[in-house]
């Protein structure tokens, strides 16, 4: 079975505080090929109206894989990594991710169903900042490929 | 840089094309900076063993360097308030000189006059024309 759909609905509770450092942004920031100076310089982004750093848009995908990890090695989850094909992606941010962020991420199995003999996943990782205040939701639909 | 204001945009506004191009040195750096060590994104044997033409780039590589022409255009990598896609095909990255080339264009579909946002519809493909992101759609606060 390449998922098991008795996860829907389950709830993985936060991990570790992932803290945004400037470095980090600005070094996602080169990887996606992004020359703005927002990502770079705490001044351009301050001229923006950020308190600093601004993160790019797909930033939080870094968080959000992090809290899917407990999902992917839920053993009662039955996802095998290797069969794993990302389908979908969605991100809906309340407020943008600036360097100084604490954030914490809730994951959420939205849907587990088989199809065909294919399992499909969609997760919802709800990102927060130390307050509590919603910052990111972040959404991924992901296929595992069933066996041969 | 100046941000674009929302009196600026028109629906049918139409986002400049560009061509990115992909190595595989990308495709570690991307690994390195995310975290996504997926193993086939690097590894061009394990890559094959699974039925893939080469090694394949993350497609969430290909979803922010599509983010970025949104974010070059707007001038505000934090004005992007609800970003999505599909992924629609595999973007291999051949280990040569050449690599592989990601052509990225939108066109603004709406406006929303209330929240000054616009929705700004990507198209991504690879050079050879095979599309690798559907129903891809930004939002933007302007």
């Amino acid at each position: 079975m390449a998922v098991n759909p008795a996860i829907a609905g389950r709830v993985y509770p936060p991990g570790p505080v992932y803290e945004v450092g400037r470095e980090k942004i600005a070094e996602f920031a080169r990887a996606i090929g992004s020359e703005d100076p927002a990502h770079t310089d705490p001044e351009a982004a301050r001229a923006l109206g950020y308190p600093d750093m601004v993160a790019p848009p797909t930033f939080a995908v870094i968080v959000a894989q992090r809290a899917e990890a407990a999902l992917i090695e839920d053993p009662d989850a039955g996802i095998d990594y290797d069969r794993l094909v990302h389908g979908e992606e969605n991100f809906v941010h309340h407020r943008p991710i600036v360097a100084g962020d604490r954030l914490i991420a809730t994951l959420h199995v939205d849907t587990a169903r088989l199809v065909g003999g294919h399992g499909m996943v969609t997760s919802r990782a709800e990102i927060a900042d130390a307050g509590g205040a919603p910052v990111s939701t972040v959404r991924s639909t992901v296929v595992i490929r069933g066996g041969e | 840089m100046a941000a674009l204001s929302f009196d600026d945009v028109a629906v049918g506004d139409v986002v400049p094309e560009r061509a990115f191009p992909l190595h595989r040195v990308d495709l570690i750096r991307y690994a390195g900076a995310s975290g996504d060590f997926n193993i086939i994104h690097w590894n061009e044997r394990f890559a094959t063993s699974v039925g893939l033409p080469d090694v394949v780039a993350h497609g969430m590589l290909t979803m922010a360097t599509a983010g970025r022409v949104v974010t070059d255009w707007c001038g505000d990598p934090g004005a992007v308030v609800e970003y999505g896609v599909r992924f629609t095909a595999p973007v291999p990255v051949p280990d040569d000189d050449a690599g592989a080339t990601l052509v990225v264009g939108g066109v603004v579909k709406s406006r929303d006059e209330k929240a000054r946002t616009v929705t700004v519809e990507l198209t991504a493909a690879t050079a050879a024309g095979t599309k690798v992101l559907g129903r891809a759609l930004a939002v933007v606060r302007l």
